[in-house]
């Protein structure tokens, strides 16, 4: 890791050379009330199963939901207790360990103001900050910066926002000048690629799926009929080529690489990266399978970033979004399609943690978003400017006019800062 | 003309490179002549290459770049060696090396002179409106490969002995190839002498058969066809004093084609039923001549090339015409070429080879409009089995889809690197209009439409069957 910052450089320059981590640097020196707070955007792309990661174990309607599959709270892996009423998926022990230390905190039934489901337009509302998709070529977070009081704790010299990946996200693109870093090793083929060119190759073209099928070892098990089973018959969870080993260390090598890149004195500030494979229609796998390998995978992020800040954790607030939920139901394929409401996680040692946020909106078929979805009954702007104006000190009303436009109703959450 | 946009986008991928933004469109009316008309423009096959050394000047050029940096080891181990002696205890050396400023490192000459080569073949692909004479290239510089790895004039050769003759003349094209310096250096006949000549009895040294083995078995006559061992050695023989000059002792010329006389083996030669008096290069001038006119030649060429275009195992009847083709018009690559475009069986619909690693890489560049870096593309290249003119064997890079179909995985991996850093900014979508148009299936726009991401969206395009086929 580099000891030495480059000077705030244009971002062509960087991202030519390929980039992946976004930051943007809110330096050093002179922080007004002697805190010098670190703030990392971590985008889910894909859609993530809020109910999936934090179960309402305390509703009566959510055991008959998604009936044996879905997180309890006593089975052979029992969900972690979270305050009574939600629990944690058991692939996320360090995020547990923070929440009881007071340092995590998780927003639930919460959603952005985008209603649709399409992936693209969902995504371009997280990131753009703006209620509708389209032409946003500004992220939330860059245009913060501009709001970022002077004089307040995040110092006005050299103010950057920071990368990771060949590609900034769009969250941290911006008129703030964008340093980018991209791993060594880009993110490996996803499961869910794989899975789904090989369900296109197996109704085109059955060479080229035979040949993919041996690269995911599915081989032996397509042999001996458990492709052909029938619907809801126990399949062994895919093993893929590229395997989640590797998953697991790209998300930690590019979490922790941030968080190092945060950590310095005289580094970036404020940072996003993003990390794709939720879109989980089939076999989604949340107690054991692809989505708990994933959120353990992203649970190793969150302890790489919280070893390698260092004492800075105590100044740090990391934030995971989505940029929708899930069906509440599954649909014929032990997946879940896409949705609306969800959750948003918070990690950080400057956080007031320990709390579910969450006005429950209830599981029964008319308590759902159009019979489907679980409903929103918090906005993801709320959250976020509350974050932003707490730990940034981000200017209240640019928060409203640039930031993020037309969200004057939902009021900054209050208390989410220690 | 629903009909032709299917044909114009299958023709793009077949005998092209893949179609461009507008490609499909602008050839929709008439694919045939529009594939056609490539070849009749004027200087079709070669490239403007201003800043590229000859195959000459790269060689000598890299000869002094070697002989330099070997004085400099030497001089710096002379001078640690000297620093020890005068300051006996102190360990200068490591000093040395934790002191010296870290220097970006500089691009050795020949990867630089490999890497303007590569980017001006790949440009050329990039360029072109359609790509078939580009394809014919690539085709008969693999027919006639030399390797990277025994000489670093393999890209000027293929500009100097392939672009020139590729819709030219078979015989030709033969004689360039056999008697450039980068082929007598790749299958060894620069150090071939005849154990009867000059040099031969002085030194007593004697033939290397490989590139006259070569030459029948690979390039004109084709395997277990009309020759026996007798043949390959007289060959040999009549090849011997084909070498290069000397780079160390000739600084205006060195590596340039000599005919050695004091290397040739005297005396006439029998080859393949025919004698050859002794006339100097002209005795292996009227073997090539004759060896590119044998129907062996003609069917072997034939075959190779409907393999290539067409299927594993091609129509007899395509096989036939191409190789009737190619005796009536003394071996007119051009017309080999007008006769395959007008084959019915060029455009069966059905997709059933597998490109190549390196059509790969370029369809892709060319339906994202992006140039790449050449060191990546060359990089991706060699990661799939195909690394630019480093062939495993004088055979070439094998033209069966048996040998790429394991590299599919491999392909998924540059894909998702791919679409990794560039998906972002692209419209898969489009990208498929552009790319495979009429071809594409509703699976495939379906998992296009459905993706969960757009570097995931445009991965998908880029595996999509009909976009790894042709």
């Amino acid at each position: 890791m580099p000891t030495i910052f480059p000077a705030p450089t244009r971002r062509a320059l960087l991202v030519g050379s390929g980039a992946l981590f976004a930051w943007a640097s809110v330096p050093s020196t002179a922080r007004a009330e002697g805190r010098d707070p670190r703030f990392l955007a971590i985008v889910l792309r894909g859609g993530l199963d809020g109910l999936a990661v934090v179960a309402p174990v305390g509703d009566p309607d959510w055991a008959k939901l998604r009936s044996d599959k879905s997180l309890t709270a006593d089975v052979a892996t029992p969900a972690l207790p979270l305050d009574g009423f939600f629990a944690l998926n058991p692939a996320m022990p360090n995020l547990h360990r923070l929440y009881q230390a007071g340092q995590a905190t998780i927003v639930h039934a919460v959603a952005t103001p985008y209603r649709e489901r399409s992936h693209f337009d969902g995504q371009d509302v997280l990131e753009s900050g703006l209620p509708k998709p389209g032409t946003a070529d500004t992220g939330w977070l860059n245009r913060a910066l501009a709001a970022v009081e002077p004089g307040g704790r995040v110092d006005q010299r050299g103010r950057q926002a920071f990368a990771v990946g060949p590609i900034t996200p769009l969250v941290v693109r911006g008129p703030a000048p964008v340093l980018s870093w991209v791993p060594p090793r880009l993110a490996p083929v996803s499961d869910d690629t794989t899975m789904r060119l090989l369900d296109l190759y197996r109704h085109t073209d059955p060479t080229f799926a035979r040949v993919l099928e041996e690269r995911v070892g599915l081989a032996a098990i397509a042999k001996a009929g458990g492709m052909n089973s029938a619907p809801g018959e126990e399949r062994p969870p895919v093993q893929g080529g590229g395997g989640i080993a590797q998953v697991r260390t790209y998300f930690a090598e590019a979490a922790g690489a941030a968080a190092k890149f945060l950590a310095e004195p005289e580094g970036p500030r404020v940072g996003a990266l993003a990390f794709d494979g939720w879109d989980t229609h089939v076999d989604e796998g949340a107690v054991k399978g692809r989505l708990a390998n994933l959120l353990g995978a992203l649970d190793g992020a969150i302890a790489a970033i919280e070893t390698n800040m260092g004492n800075a954790w105590h100044e740090t607030v990391v934030v995971l979004v989505t940029e929708f939920g899930r069906t509440a139901r599954f649909n014929g394929n032990d997946g879940t399609d896409h949705g609306t409401a969800t959750v948003a996680l918070l990690a950080g040692g400057a956080l007031q943690g320990g709390r579910v946020i969450a006005d429950w909106p209830g599981l029964k078929e008319a308590d759902l978003y159009e019979k489907r979805d679980l409903k929103p009954t918090a906005d993801l702007r709320a959250v976020l400017k509350g974050v932003l104006r707490d730990h940034l000190r981000a200017d209240e009303r640019r928060l409203e006019a640039a930031v993020f436009p037309d969200s004057a109703a939902a009021k900054p959450l209050q208390g989410l800062l220690a | 003309m629903a009909r032709d946009a299917k044909e114009a986008a299958l023709v793009l991928h077949r005998f092209g490179l893949g179609p461009r933004a507008g490609s499909i469109d602008a050839i929709a009316s008439d694919p045939s002549a529009a594939i056609l008309a490539e070849l009749d423009r004027p200087g079709a096959g070669q490239i403007a290459t201003p800043d590229l050394p000859t195959s000459g000047t790269a060689n000598r050029a890299v000869f002094e770049f070697t002989a330099e940096r070997n004085a400099m080891q030497q001089r710096q181990r002379r001078e640690t060696a000297q620093a020890a002696l005068e300051n006996p205890g102190k360990e200068n050396s490591m000093e040395a090396k934790a002191e010296a400023p870290a220097k970006p490192e500089e691009v050795p000459l020949p990867r630089q002179l490999f890497l303007n080569e590569a980017r001006a073949r790949i440009d050329a692909a990039l360029t072109a409106e359609i790509g078939f004479v580009e394809r014919l290239v690539w085709f008969w510089s693999n027919h006639f490969c030399v390797n990277q790895d025994k000489t670093v004039m393999a890209g000027a050769y293929e500009r100097e002995a392939i672009r020139p003759h590729v819709l030219g003349r078979f015989s030709d094209m033969l004689l360039a190839a056999e008697g450039h310096p980068a082929m007598l250096i790749y299958l060894d006949n620069a150090q071939s002498i005849g154990p009867n000549s000059v040099a031969g009895i002085n030194r007593d040294k004697g033939l290397n058969e490989n590139l006259a083995r070569e030459i029948l078995e690979l390039h004109t006559l084709g395997v277990r066809t009309v020759y026996t061992q007798d043949d390959v050695t007289n060959f040999a023989k009549v090849l011997t004093g084909w070498t290069i000059l000397p780079t160390v002792s000739n600084p205006d010329h060195g590596g340039e084609f000599v005919y050695l006389r004091r290397a040739h083996e005297p005396g006439e030669q029998s080859v393949v039923g025919k004698t050859y008096p002794d006339a100097g290069t002209e005795q292996g001038r009227a073997v090539l001549e004759d060896l590119a006119r044998h129907p062996a030649t003609a069917k072997h060429v034939a075959t190779k090339m409907a393999c290539h275009f067409i299927a594993d195992d091609p129509p007899p009847a395509l096989v036939d015409r191409l190789t009737q083709r190619f005796l009536d018009t003394d071996g007119d690559l051009k017309e080999m070429a007008t006769a395959l475009i007008a084959s019915p069986e060029a455009w069966e619909p059905e997709q059933s080879k597998i490109k190549r690693p390196s059509e790969w890489i370029v369809a892709a560049l060319r339906a994202t409009g992006l140039s790449g870096d050449i060191a990546r593309i060359t990089g991706g290249m060699a990661l799939l089995g195909q690394p630019l003119w480093r062939p495993p064997a004088p055979k070439g890079f094998s033209d069966d889809n048996a040998a790429w179909l394991d590299g599919l995985a491999q392909r998924l991996d540059i894909a998702n690197t791919f679409a990794q850093r560039v998906g972002e900014k692209l419209d898969a979508e489009a990208v498929a209009d552009t790319a495979l148009g009429p071809l594409a299936s509703a699976e495939t726009r379906r998992a296009i439409a459905n993706a969960e991401s757009k570097p995931q969206a445009l991965t998908f395009l880029l595996m999509a069957p009909e976009f790894q086929r042709r």
